[in-house]
């Protein structure tokens, strides 16, 4: 039908006078934009296949390409947006529910841009991470209820099992399957060349990133994909998966095109088939449950690993996490509506559950007014961007945060928010052997070391400025943010004072 | 004009501090600290000065001291009504003071010797300490014009708006005797002008005078006001003595192991210890990672039969400790323990986290 | 001594290599200046077959076939480096039919043209090496 006909969104851009036909556009291209017509004598281009990833413009030896945001357009309606119009244009034509991918990008307010750092002036000396230690090592885990002495008085140790961290970061749960083996294998290794912790996601561990255990969570979901006894005792902490961000209130679903044979091997279920987790744990319809299987991976792993539960961000977020730090829990990730997925229905990734700043400030807030904030370790996720994002979730009460998003722009992701077609240019978001190999993990393990490295650096300095020499004291320590250009409801909920105050 | 309160705002300030010490438990005059304060004058502007004096109440030793501010007679009416439905008072009277000059706008000042009343007591099901406690927060926070400024057994508080020689003249403190004294002299970036906000601070027989401004000052304060305390007044002192309130008595740690949570050392200082002392550290600083206190501070703990000096992990104020036969003296600065007594067996400035403890039975640090 | 050395399981097929390769030749310091509407002449070429690509360039050998057999002697050994005198050189291909790699090929002037690790322009260092997107051609000390 001609009226399913969309203009292309970007448009590829060549610049002839730098052009010298070399191709790498073409061979890097998964979807087919560039093309070499031997009649033509030179390079032409669909633009309608581009999903403006960068790869071509960042391979082009001559900088001959670019990819604009296309001009074309419908008649301006401010209530009749463009991308309002070409949606129902898809779903008349196709009959079928949107699909997205990436953390929601709508208009919404980000709460860390609106909060501003304190810094230490005259009465409270800054200090230099050159010159003075500067700590960022973090335990998460529930805290011991008493305190026991042995009869020589020495101190008992009662603490329950932790995860020790060299700083404050996590990468947050991806699995096998929605990422490549070489997009896990560089977290995996640069996560145990940082001294911190990957997390497998809900699609089991390839039994050659085993080694890796002492740097890994592995994460139980809703699916139960590849969770066994070897795999949940190979980790350094379970991950129940309760919700994500990017989707609250359903599931997942892996098309059997991406089952091949590690895959299928690694999850457990026949290669070509469909890997549909539900939407709840059809064993967890209420707190009681999950109280359950929280013991019962602890019963199977010996009480020597803690547990986390991750939830979605969605409204009624602190009393669901009061009940999670009653369950046995040790730790609880919470995952903002910004979080990031390899698919999702659009309408839910862009509609559904609330900001991470506000739910982490709740529950914080929260737990602490029950008494129970010592029960458990947060966790905040969905969207961290930034050292400063991570210093400010630390001062509102984060213990640590997650990232996905940062970490798989690290490895080359340019947010062209495709990854469900599985035609990845960059081997992330992709099973496609010829674009998996694009991902060499000697460079992203590096590049994730790198980011890390750098974002460790800036967050000591950010402590130094506040007088502030190690990580813990800024825990939850809300005088060090203010906020600006928020209603004094947004203030409550946040629990900071306004710049000026 | 309604004028802002302390612990309507964060008030943050530079300060003096000193202690006096007898480790044999002798009783010493209160004069001695006010010379010692005297020499630290600049360190002080005026807006707070005051003392912590300890065994001056022997004839009463075993009861709970209540030294109490008034802003009028109703609060005292009401306040006493609430001590009396809760406590039997054995003794009650004004604090004598002298009029001075520099001393003005003083409230109402009461003391009362007290012991909780065995019914209600039984009926709390609370240990007598952790009742007297609740008493004091409740009459702090919920009687209008009454604040409970000590409430600790054969010791007490006295403490003003002025400098802190003029407050010690104001209570008369040369006519105390006691074997442990510790003072402190106040220097706030904003001015309240009232009485309750003067240090030292107290909750039982632990008492508080500190000199800094702490960084973690609100990650403290919201962990412990998860234990029931209330941080009424939001200064740093306050949330000080009631982690240490906390630490010590209710969950048992000995004063070290406090100061090793306070002032942790760095986990490459703990890294590099043998086994058990690693374990125990890095168990401490875990389990009260929210009662570590960075930025800088001094303080000077006193309590029952003791003393207690910590400085920050990096020492950013200074301290300084000099011992004379069984005298101890602690304070901002060595001229505060020369100007009262010169001939020293021995001066040294603790390093940053180190624990200074004298107690009067054993005598040893 | 440092070789380039290829790995075939990074190799992308890109044929960026090639190109840089050709752009280090010229010591032009543009490359769209350099390379536009030229056939290049690669010293490294891409070999693809089935799904399997990697980089080909001259090894360097210690006893190198193509000096062997010149005869003219304008292929020698210049500090491990195998390496071509282009007035000596009278284009008679024998080494070209020699290298056991097919490292070797004719030049639009009449000598023969060869991967002299760069250490012939003003890049220093291999540009392929430089240019590789995915570290599948690696310039390092491996012995032998």
């Amino acid at each position: 039908m001609p009226v399913d006909y969309l203009y292309p969104e970007y448009e590829v851009i060549r610049n002839y006078d730098r052009c010298i036909n070399c191709r790498v556009c073409e061979r890097q291209c998964a979807n087919e934009v560039h093309e070499f017509p031997e009649n033509a004598g030179k390079m032409v281009c669909d633009s309608s296949k581009c999903v403006n990833c960068h790869r071509c413009v960042a391979l082009c030896p001559t900088k001959a390409l670019k990819i604009v945001k296309s001009d074309h357009t419908f008649k301006h309606n401010a209530n009749w947006s463009g991308k309002a119009i070409t949606e129902i244009y898809k779903q008349a034509g196709t009959g079928g529910v949107l699909l997205s991918s990436m953390g929601n990008p709508e208009n919404y307010p980000i709460y860390f841009d609106k909060m501003l750092i304190n810094a230490s002036q005259v009465t409270n000396p800054s200090i230099d991470p050159l010159r003075e230690p500067m700590e960022t090592r973090t335990y998460l885990g529930s805290k011991p209820k008493e305190i026991r002495r042995d009869q020589d008085g020495r101190l008992i140790n009662t603490l329950p099992p932790q995860i020790k961290l060299s700083m404050p970061i996590m990468f947050s749960a991806m699995s096998y399957g929605s990422i490549s083996y070489n997009a896990h294998e560089s977290l995996a290794r640069a996560a145990q060349e940082l001294g911190i912790l990957y997390n497998t996601g809900e699609g089991g561990l390839h039994e050659s990133l085993y080694k890796y255990g002492q740097n890994t969570i592995v994460q139980v979901a809703s699916g139960r994909f590849g969770v066994h006894k070897e795999y949940l005792g190979s980790g350094a902490a379970i991950e129940i998966k309760m919700g994500q961000g990017a989707k609250p209130g359903i599931g997942g679903h892996l098309p059997g095109t991406k089952i091949g044979g590690d895959i299928s091997r690694t999850r457990m279920i026949p290669e070509g088939s469909d890997a549909i987790s539900p939407a709840p744990h059809h064993d967890i319809y209420s707190i009681e449950d999950l109280r359950q299987l929280v013991f019962s991976l602890k019963e199977a792993t010996e009480y020597q690993k803690p547990v986390i539960v991750k939830i979605a961000a969605v409204h009624n977020v602190s009393a669901i996490a009061s009940g999670i730090a009653r369950s046995g829990a040790d730790i609880i990730a919470i995952d903002g509506f910004r979080g990031g997925t390899g698919a999702a229905p659009t309408r839910i990734r862009d509609n559904v559950g609330i900001p991470i700043e506000l739910a982490l400030a709740s529950v914080d807030s929260r737990l602490r007014s029950e008494g129970i904030r010592d029960n458990v370790s947060i966790i905040a996720a969905g969207s961290i961007r930034s050292s400063s994002d991570i210093v400010k979730a630390i001062a509102l009460g984060a213990d640590c945060i997650y990232i996905g998003t940062s970490a798989l722009l690290a490895l080359g992701c340019h947010l062209c928010r495709s990854c469900q077609t599985g035609k990845c240019n960059w081997g992330i978001a992709t099973q496609r052997e010829d674009l998996v190999k694009r991902l060499n993990p000697e460079i992203g393990t590096v590049r994730l070391v790198n980011l890390l490295t750098a974002w460790q650096h800036e967050i000591k300095e950010m402590m130094g400025g506040m007088g502030i020499n190690s990580i813990e004291s800024l825990r939850g320590n809300r005088s060090m943010l203010r906020g600006t250009g928020l209603n004094e409801r947004e203030l409550e909920i946040l629990g900071i004072k306004h710049a000026g105050e | 004009m309604y004028e802002l309160r302390e612990g309507e705002f964060r008030n943050i300030s530079g300060c003096a501090i000193s202690g006096i010490f007898s480790r044999s438990g002798n009783r010493f005059s209160g004069r001695r600290i006010i010379d010692s304060m005297k020499v630290m004058h600049e360190r002080s502007n005026g807006l707070g000065g005051g003392f912590a004096a300890y065994g001056i109440y022997p004839e009463y030793k075993e009861f709970y001291a209540l030294h109490v501010f008034y802003d009028d007679t109703q609060a005292r009416k009401d306040c006493e009504s609430f001590i009396d439905a809760h406590f039997d008072i054995i003794n009650l009277s004004r604090i004598p003071t002298r009029k001075t000059p520099a001393i003005t706008d003083e409230p109402l000042i009461w003391r009362y010797f007290v012991a909780p009343l065995p019914t209600r007591l039984a009926e709390s099901q609370l240990d007598e300490k952790e009742y007297t406690v609740r008493c004091v927060f409740a009459i702090n926070t919920s009687i209008k014009g009454a604040y409970v400024v000590s409430g600790g057994k054969n010791m007490g508080v006295f403490k003003a708006v002025g400098y802190p020689e003029d407050v010690g003249e104001f209570y008369k403190l040369e006519e105390y005797e006691g074997y442990c004294f510790t003072a402190h002299g106040r220097y706030p970036t904003n001015t309240p002008g009232w009485w309750g906000g003067a240090h030292p601070f107290s909750l039982l027989d632990h008492s508080v005078v500190h000199n800094g401004e702490i960084s973690s000052y609100d990650a403290n304060r919201r962990a412990i006001e998860m234990y029931g305390y209330k941080c009424t007044l939001q200064t740093d002192t306050e949330v000080i003595t009631y982690i240490i309130d906390f630490l010590h008595r209710r969950k048992g740690l000995s004063f070290k192991e406090v100061c090793s949570v306070m002032a942790a050392p760095f986990w490459s200082t703990i890294e590099a210890m043998p086994e058990d002392d690693r374990n125990e550290l890095i168990y401490l600083r875990s389990t009260f990672s929210s009662q570590l206190i960075t930025g800088p501070f001094s303080i000077i703990v006193g309590f029952e039969g003791g003393i207690m000096a910590l400085n920050d992990r990096l020492k950013l104020r200074s301290m300084v400790v000099g011992e004379k036969d069984e005298m101890v003296y602690i304070a901002s600065e060595e001229a505060a323990i020369r100007v009262i007594q010169n001939d020293l067996d021995r001066i040294r400035a603790p390093k940053g986290g180190e624990c200074v403890m004298f107690t009067v039975d054993k005598g040893d640090e | 001594m440092k070789r380039v050395y290829v790995n075939e399981e990074w190799c992308l097929g890109c044929h960026l290599c090639e190109y840089y390769c050709a752009f280090a030749q010229t010591n032009e310091n543009d490359i769209a200046r350099a390379l536009k509407d030229k056939v290049i002449k690669p010293g490294i070429r891409v070999e693809e077959h089935n799904g399997i690509c990697f980089a080909v360039s001259c090894r360097h050998c210690e006893e190198p076939l193509c000096a062997k057999s010149c005869i003219t002697g304008a292929l020698t050994v210049v500090s491990g480096i195998v390496s071509v005198d282009t007035e000596k050189c009278i284009g008679c291909y024998t080494c070209i039919l020699n290298c056991p790699y097919g490292a070797i090929s004719p030049s639009e002037k009449g000598a023969i043209l060869k991967c002299q690790l760069c250490s012939d322009n003003t890049h220093g260092s291999p540009a392929c090496v430089k240019g590789c997107p995915n570290k599948a051609i690696v310039f390092e000390e491996r012995g032998l």
